[in-house]
């Protein structure tokens, strides 16, 4: 008989990584990094080379800022230590969304933070391009803790794309612990997009959470289709303003050896808040745990979670766990999950107009990882695109 | 172009199809009634290549070929396509994608756009394929799939099925094309049609008809002909008819 599994978070031990790191020097001009540093970085979403796309960047390698600059009018990017030391008024945002106490994580990331963005759109400011934000580890051993803060300012709006990426050494060990706070003001919208791209040693603890006013639109984009060690996250948005709306997409790939634990939390605390968690999940031979939690507090608001997972490969498992929590009358919270592998009859569909069985496979799971992104930039979507394409090839 | 021998048929280990042997030569088009549960679809999915509709004994030739243990894709490159009467949803994945799938090599993206435009599809092309179509919307679906596909032997199970008056002379129409009706000498492509009301035969003209019945080749004739006995008699009439 086999056994029942309780699905707790995995342990790392933060003894076992490094807390010190060379210096990197700041880069004016960050397209003069080198090529396959860039390469990986790119792969991850963040272009150095044509900033014409962008509205600002914020690089990070290990320890060290290595470039920080907005071009639009109205946007601030910089280190999250310098911000601290700049706006005292940002004790206000510093611990309020995330606690610090919420786990080892948290209290690490307190007590050795390396830097971590710092990014705020002024009121009523409308960025134009995405801004881009690059978190790099190329210290093989080392712990990188980061602390971000974005805030939207009441009316604005402002795309954000962060790449996550490792130097390109299959063999790189790691842990990144990331905190992240972002507060949307009211009215505002953010769209956050985040590219995970770590190597297949890398323990990764990121933990978000975001506060979102009365009117204020957050639409979170997370994808990770690349081998990572130990993920663990669980992000929470919380709709304090009345007629808030969250929406989370997640789009996951584990070949063997990758371990997931990726969820997404939605607590509807004002009238009128509404809430979608999408979550596609497709295992190659890893293991991935695809979470999602609506809560309700008040009367008049709803929440949706859907979470669907294909399993390509006999070695590979997705453990969906979708949990509704309705504490008034007067909520509706949904959900639908189906995890399985591709039905035989829309394989044999695509094979009777001739492709391979292989490529029907691949037709299959790119339409699958494709979600519709609603409010994806088009330089998003190409990007979200390429990313599935690349992670085509693993699974032919 | 097609040759079935003595062909037996089981699904889920149990057959359905007891023998059955017919030939279409090329340009040709033929046609299946039968009531329903009498075997039709499963002759047409054996023929396709479908593993769960086991050829258990018997064979089939296209082309001058063995094909009786051709996986589908390969029976699909070789130039047979089917139109089937009820296609599976495949979620995520977009028309526009299955239809790109049929054109392969060719690079005819121009065409079938157009063709899309001209059947009305244009809206169901960015449309997870078959979610949510209506009854002429698969049926044209389909279709457009297989003018894409362009095979030489097209298969179609009950394109005439749930398609309103208005839809039934496109599909007509589309059928025809995908039959190089308006060739005469020099027409190459042939087509087996399973109709259960015989309406398609208003729009499209067949060489030969058959009635299946209880997964047996019953009679041969005149399509016309044969139509109109069913009509005035049934198939009980036809069951009667050979005893």
């Amino acid at each position: 008989m086999s056994k029942i599994v309780r699905r707790q978070a995995e342990d790392i031990d933060l003894e076992a990584y490094s807390q010190r790191a060379e210096e990197h020097p700041y880069e004016e001009d960050p397209s003069q990094l080198p090529a396959d540093e860039k390469g990986r970085m790119a792969e991850a979403g963040v272009v150095l080379d044509d900033p014409s796309q962008r509205s600002g960047t914020f690089l990070q390698i290990d320890h060290s800022v290595v470039h920080s600059k907005a071009w639009e009018e109205g946007l601030e990017v910089m280190a999250s230590t310098e911000a601290l030391k700049r706006y005292p008024w940002l004790s206000d945002y510093w611990w309020r969304a995330v606690a610090v106490d919420a786990d080892k994580f948290t209290a690490e990331a307190e007590r050795h933070q390396n830097h971590g963005y710092f990014i705020r759109a002024l009121p009523g400011v409308k960025a134009i391009h995405p801004l881009q934000a690059c978190l790099y580890l190329a210290q093989h051993g080392l712990a990188q803790n980061v602390h971000n803060l974005i805030i939207v300012e009441e009316g604005s709006e402002l795309h954000i794309i962060t790449g996550c990426t490792t130097a390109p050494r299959l063999e790189i060990e790691g842990l990144h612990i990331g905190i992240s706070e972002f507060y949307v003001k009211r009215g505002a919208k953010l769209t956050f997009t985040m590219i995970h791209n770590w190597a297949p040693r890398m323990a990764v603890r990121p933990r978000t959470g975001v506060i979102i006013e009365e009117g204020g639109v957050f639409l979170n984009n997370y994808i990770c289709l690349k081998p990572v060690g130990s993920l663990q996250m669980y992000p929470t948005a919380r709709c304090v303003g009345e007629n808030a709306i969250v929406r989370f997409n997640s789009v996951l790939m584990a070949s063997p050896g990758t371990r997931m634990d990726v969820g997404s939390r939605a607590i509807l605390s004002a009238r009128g808040s509404r809430a979608e968690i999408i979550s596609r999940a497709v295992t190659t031979g890893g293991s991935i745990i695809a979470r999602g939690h609506l809560v309700g507090e008040v009367p008049d608001v709803k929440g949706h979670l859907e979470c669907r997972g294909l399993i390509l490969a006999k070695e590979g498992s997705i453990h969906a766990i979708p949990e509704l929590d309705g504490r008034v009358a007067d909520v509706a919270l949904s959900h639908e999950a189906a995890v399985g592998k591709i039905a035989e009859e829309e394989l044999e569909y695509l094979m009777a107009r001739g492709l391979s069985r292989s490529e029907a496979v691949a037709v299959i799971v790119r339409g699958f990882l494709s979600v519709d992104i609603e409010g994806l930039p088009p330089q998003l979507e190409a990007q979200l695109q390429r990313a599935i394409e690349l992670s085509e090839k693993e699974i032919l | 172009m097609l040759r079935v021998e003595g062909l037996k048929v089981g699904v889920d280990g149990k057959e359905i199809i007891h023998g059955v042997s017919l030939s279409i030569g090329v340009g040709e088009t033929h046609v299946l009634f039968g009531p329903n549960g009498s075997g039709k679809t499963t002759l047409l999915m054996a023929i396709m290549g479908f593993p769960r509709y086991r050829v258990t004994e018997g064979r089939i030739f296209f082309k001058g070929e063995d094909i009786t243990h051709f996986p589908v894709n390969e029976r699909a490159g070789l130039g047979i396509g089917i139109a089937f009467q009820r296609p599976p949803v495949v979620r995520g994945v977009k028309t526009r994608d299955v239809v790109k799938a049929c054109l392969g090599d060719r690079e005819d993206g121009a065409v079938v756009e157009e063709m899309a435009a001209r059947l009305n599809l244009v809206e169901l092309m960015d449309r997870e394929v078959n979610h949510g179509f209506s009854g002429g919307e698969l049926k044209r679906s389909e279709l457009l799939q297989l003018i894409a596909q362009s095979p030489e032997l097209v298969l179609l199970d009950e394109p005439d099925s749930g398609v309103d008056l208005v839809n039934i002379s496109l599909v007509g129409g589309m059928i025809n094309e995908l039959l190089q009706k308006d060739r005469m000498r020099t027409r190459t492509h042939s087509g087996l049609i399973i109709t259960h009301t015989g309406h398609i035969l208003d729009y499209v003209n067949a060489d030969k008809a058959y009635v299946f019945l209880n997964g047996l080749l019953w009679c041969q004739g005149n399509p016309r002909e044969l139509l109109a006995s069913i009509k005035s008699h049934g198939y009980e009439g036809c069951a009667v008819c050979q005893k």
